[in-house]
């Protein structure tokens, strides 16, 4: 196996970075994939949580660097899928316990054991970023529709670029219909035309995003919620399918029904 | 005064408008105030070549895609002055 991988950034915080690595990563895993999860978050670890592993951390991301203890036994196994690890972030350490280069070193250690490594960038465009794109193969640029968000995006967009790290995909999270369709969020056409990449996924606005994340379950295996699916379709495409983008800008199934015939 | 006679112009209009402004001297590094400079500097250099009306001069940032253009347009005076004749 050569795994190929595959990080999240987004230069502004909160636009949903942690909550789409682990839908990714459950949605791979659970189509067979053989996937390990790092959290690049060093001091402010969430991947553990969002997955529902918390309790189980033994060793971390730096225990590994600086060589306590060896890659494995730093990976944590999902007991739910059987092929998906996380490798937590260090909670009590900051982001120069890591440098570009020991990503990269770890990165080529875990390639030959996984299909894909999935990682997770902190907010920001410093050090934590740049360990966290060093061993990508793809970068996807996590926006939402608003204004900081999309500028931010496009920063890391040109420095990916300029580090030869381009061309990146984006992925527009918590697009919300309803205020597209009356003129006061950015639509996804808006988006793309400001940041000019390609695209790899729209999630919408979803209530279960926060009941998934409370309960430790990633809702990329609901098929009833409509960010899972969007979480599915990512994963999908990342696996080199044709899926057609979900049309958002019809909000409801009446709307739907009564506008065709 | 007259968005508000009018109706309100959609807020997404702003904020597409408004990015497009902000991203385009994100991306060049160049404020407003350094593309007068350049301005300047490029019809003074011009200037000694050839004769042109400095208030003709346009110069702008264009886009394609994520490509940043610099388009110049600079009018000749003896070309505009033959044809009005
Ligand atoms: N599509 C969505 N619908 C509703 N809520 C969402 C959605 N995506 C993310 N959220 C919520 O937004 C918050 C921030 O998400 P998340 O922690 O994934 O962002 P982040 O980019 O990793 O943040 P940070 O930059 O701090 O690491 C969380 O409370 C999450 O549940
Ligand atoms: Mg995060």
């Amino acid at each position: 196996m050569t795994a190929k991988v595959i990080t999240v950034a987004s230069g502004k915080g909160g636009v949903g970075k942690t909550t789409t690595v682990a839908n990714i990563a459950v949605a791979l895993a659970a189509r067979g994939q053989k996937v390990t999860c790092i959290d690049g978050d060093i001091g402010l670890r969430n991947l553990d949580v969002v997955l529902g592993l918390e309790n189980r951390i033994v060793y971390d991301l730096v225990d590994v660097i600086e060589g306590r203890c060896r890659l494995r036994q730093a990976m944590i196994r999902d007991k739910r899928l059987s092929e998906l690890y996380l490798i937590p972030a260090a909670q009590t350490r900051d982001k120069t316990a890591v440098s570009p280069s020991d990503m990269v070193r770890l990165c080529d250690e875990l390639r030959t054991e996984v299909d894909w490594i999935i990682i997770d960038s902190p907010a920001g465009i410093e050090r934590g970023f740049k360990n966290a794109v060093a061993a990508a193969d793809r970068v996807l640029v996590m926006t939402n529709p608003e204004v900081s968000a999309v500028r931010d995006a496009d920063r890391v967009i040109g420095l990916l670029e300029a580090d030869g790290k381009g061309p990146a995909s984006l992925i527009i999270n918590r697009l919300n219909p309803t205020m597209v369709k009356r003129g006061d969020m950015l639509s996804v056409e808006d988006v793309l035309d400001l940041l000019a990449i390609d695209l790899i996924g729209i999630v919408p606005e979803d209530e279960n995003v926060i009941v998934a994340s409370n309960k430790g379950q990633p809702l990329a295996l609901d098929d009833k919620s409509k960010a899972g699916q969007a979480f599915q379709h990512i994963a999908r495409r990342l696996l080199g399918e044709k899926v057609p983008f979900q049309d958002f800008n019809t909000p409801n199934v009446f709307q739907r029904l009564l506008g065709r015939k | 005064m007259m968005s508000f006679l009018f109706g309100r112009k959609k807020s997404a209009n702003s904020a597409k408008e408004r990015l497009q402004l902000v991203l385009i001297h994100d991306r060049t590094d160049l404020t407003p105030a350094e593309l007068e400079a350049l301005k300047d500097d490029l019809i003074a250099t011009i200037s000694r070549h050839i004769d042109i009306d400095p208030m003709a001069v346009r110069i702008n940032m264009a886009q394609e895609g994520r490509e940043q253009r610099l388009v110049a347009d600079i009018p000749l005076k003896s070309a505009t002055r033959k044809r009005t004749r």
